[in-house]
């Protein structure tokens, strides 16, 4: 069908001076989400670049890992209750000299509207991590059937060396258990148990951390970082640690 | 006579148990005072790993794991593979002007490596899974791995290389001292690989600290070699001979040439690290215009660097206290230079880039009581060894000359002083 000018579809070339301001915001957000954003951590600006996180070389799969568990925090959504910090001790017996999952607090005076926001923070279950390749005797190993990086207590010698390579600071000594604790993903306490979720993604009542299986279309955590609109970031990417650990706001 | 029965003489229960009584106040004051260390130290460790646990007693904690006994670790260890290096350069390369410290520095990489070992011993939480883990289950992509099973066979050589030596088989000994030094220098360069292979700390990431590590070995191990030689001589009530001096004065000037290239490493890390990343920089300026400025420009610029050259330059490798005094500063500097290292690689939070409450400054370190006691726990073994190696081996006897008379002029004295009793 030939488009008649005299009905008002005037197709007159338009310069950039005329674009309409909500293109014009909807084009820059477009332009930022592709070329990413330093936002406390890396934004993953495209679909594409899921594949960054993924150590090169090291997978023929995009996610090696049946299920390739991981977690999505949507950080702006934190209201900073704690309950999954108290929910972890609970579950995990997690003594009081220790943490496996901690909500930061960012104070931002300055800012208009909310001065606040909440960052939680746990083991990123890293791709390449670091604590694996240093331990000594293979006591921290990365699972691998569902690549959680998981501990095996008897052969912790507690030198201490994946505390110093971490780069989320996600690990202590158990005095208790003699050797090195840290977040597995409620694996021993829940996962192996039947159970679906974390339990600090069961407990969030503001739906902050979506957990699940990356490598399943139909999951939640796939489609939150699978999508353009809104931008995903990691913490330290710039280390090459290739965490499973994703941020996202809105 | 044997080789064979002369070293056997040599280590009669008889004559060093004579050698030690005649030592002196001032020898069995030490002595005494280094056993006290080393009592206190062992009692301190076992009291914090076994008692009351570490991190009632350590003044480690969750984000500075690592502190003043793994510096003391390697300090030790650096100074080992150090005299490893400065003592192969005669007997294992051939150079006749390093010969007469052959003994001495094999003898001083052996018992300052023992330090290093009792000092980790005290500080990892669970050794003996150490040692069975690490044989059933190795990683082997671990530095740390790699660095104990090559320390473990180092001391190995180093210890059969001092048994050749004594037994004046020198190319056995060289063979064997050849295994050393590479083990030494393999296991060296992985205590540096610890840490240059943490991608999350920037201060101790890169290439860097693998090559810095050895060439600071060296410059260690010619510190030691000097002290204790000339030291070594005082305690023997002994004059150095021409072939010792003359040793002194090679190992004076590389010395010289090892503190310069220590102080070109420390120029170029300090100007890349100030364009550097953000943490980077956090850590650097804390080194040199915050809370460790003090060690590092007292002691690792002034003291470690600045002092000794100019000392052993004005020495000219003849004027032994001026190196003796120097020496003695390069080792004090030289611990601290060490701490600095691991500690100010840590004191970053690692999400202090977030800006978030919890982690608003620099971690802060401080030495425990249970932990300076363990230090001096290492130093007071090193200390002991080295005061009854130089009885139990009267002074290294004929070190100098380091081709068969040796064996010869301790089995004269031996009987000389058999004939005195």
């Amino acid at each position: 069908m030939i488009s008649n000018p005299s009905n008002g579809e005037n197709l007159k070339r338009e310069s950039p001076d005329k674009l309409l301001d909500q293109e014009r915001r909807y084009f820059l957000k477009i332009g930022l989400i592709v070329t990413g954003v330093f936002a406390g951590g890396t934004i993953l600006s495209l679909i594409s670049n899921v594949r960054n996180v993924f150590a090169p070389g090291a997978y023929k799969e995009e996610y090696p890992y049946k299920p390739h568990y991981s977690m999505v925090i949507r950080q702006d959504r934190c209201i900073g209750c704690e309950r999954c910090m108290e929910s972890c001790v609970a579950t995990n017996k997690v003594p009081g000299y220790g943490w496996r999952t901690l909500v930061l607090q960012k104070e931002a005076p300055e800012a208009i509207g909310q001065k606040q926001e909440f960052i939680p923070i746990l083991c990123n279950h890293c791709n390449n991590p670091p604590c694996v390749r240093t331990c000594p005797t293979g006591a921290t190993y990365k699972d691998k059937a569902n690549g959680i990086v998981m501990m095996d207590d008897k052969k912790c010698i507690g030198c201490k060396s994946c505390m110093i390579a971490c780069p989320y600071d996600a690990r202590y000594y158990n005095e208790e258990k003699h050797a090195i604790d840290k977040c597995d993903f409620c694996f021993v306490a829940l996962l192996s148990k039947g159970n679906k979720l974390t339990v600090c993604a069961a407990i969030c009542p503001a739906d902050v951390r979506i957990f699940g299986d990356l490598s399943d279309p139909e999951s939640r955590v796939y489609q939150l970082i699978h999508q353009l609109q809104k931008p995903v970031w990691v913490i330290r990417e710039e280390t090459g640690a290739k965490p499973n650990v994703f941020y996202m706001k809105g | 006579m044997s080789k064979a029965n002369a070293v056997s003489k040599f280590i009669d229960i008889r004559s060093i148990a004579k050698r030690v009584l005649a030592g002196g106040p001032v020898y069995h004051s030490c002595l005494v005072l280094l056993a006290l260390f080393l009592v206190a130290g062992i009692l301190a460790g076992i009291h914090a790993q076994y008692i009351v646990g570490p991190r009632h007693s350590y003044g480690t904690y969750r984000e500075i794991p690592l502190a003043i006994l793994i510096s003391t670790y390697i300090f030790f260890v650096v100074a080992s593979t150090g005299l490893c290096l400065v003592s192969s350069i005669g007997h294992v390369f051939g150079v006749d002007d390093f010969m007469p410290i052959a003994k001495r520095a094999v003898f001083l990489s052996i018992i300052t490596i023992l330090a290093g070992f009792l000092v980790i011993g005290l500080e990892i939480e669970n050794p003996i899974r150490m040692v069975i883990y690490s044989l059933i289950s190795p990683n082997f992509t671990s530095n740390i791995w790699w660095m104990g099973t090559l320390y473990s066979f180092y001391v190995v050589f180093m210890s059969i290389e001092f048994i050749f030596l004594l037994l004046q088989q020198h190319k056995v000994a060289a063979t064997v001292g050849l295994l050393g030094v590479i083990s030494g220098v393999a296991a060296h360069s992985n205590l540096g690989g610890i840490f240059a292979m943490i991608h999350g700390r920037e201060f101790w990431y890169g290439p860097y600290l693998p090559i810095y590590f050895i060439a600071s070995a060296l410059m260690t191990g010619c510190a030691f070699i000097v002290f204790f030689v000339i030291l070594a001589h005082k305690i023997n009530g002994q004059t150095i001979d021409a072939a010792s001096e003359r040793a002194l004065e090679v190992i004076g000037n590389l010395t010289i040439l090892m503190v310069a290239v220590i102080m070109f490493f420390t120029v170029w890390k300090v100007l890349t690290t100030a364009v550097g990343g953000p943490s980077k920089l956090e850590a650097m300026s804390a080194l040199i215009n915050g809370p460790y400025s003090f060690n590092f420009w007292v002691f690792e610029i002034i003291g470690g660097m600045i002092i000794p050259f100019v000392l052993f330059y004005l020495s000219k490798g003849k004027k032994l206290i001026y190196m003796f005094v120097a020496s003695a500063i390069m080792i004090i500097s030289i611990f601290f230079m060490r701490l600095d290292l691991v500690v100010v690689g840590q004191i970053v939070p690692l999400y202090m880039d977030l800006g978030v409450k919890e982690f608003p400054q620099l971690h802060v370190y401080s030495p425990s009581l249970h932990e300076i006691l363990v230090v001096l726990g290492g130093f007071g073994f090193f200390g002991i060894a080295f005061l009854l190696g130089e009885k139990i081996f009267d002074g290294f006897h004929g070190a100098s000359t380091g081709h068969g008379h040796e064996t010869q002029q301790i089995i004269i004295d031996i009987e000389k002083a058999e004939q005195v009793s």
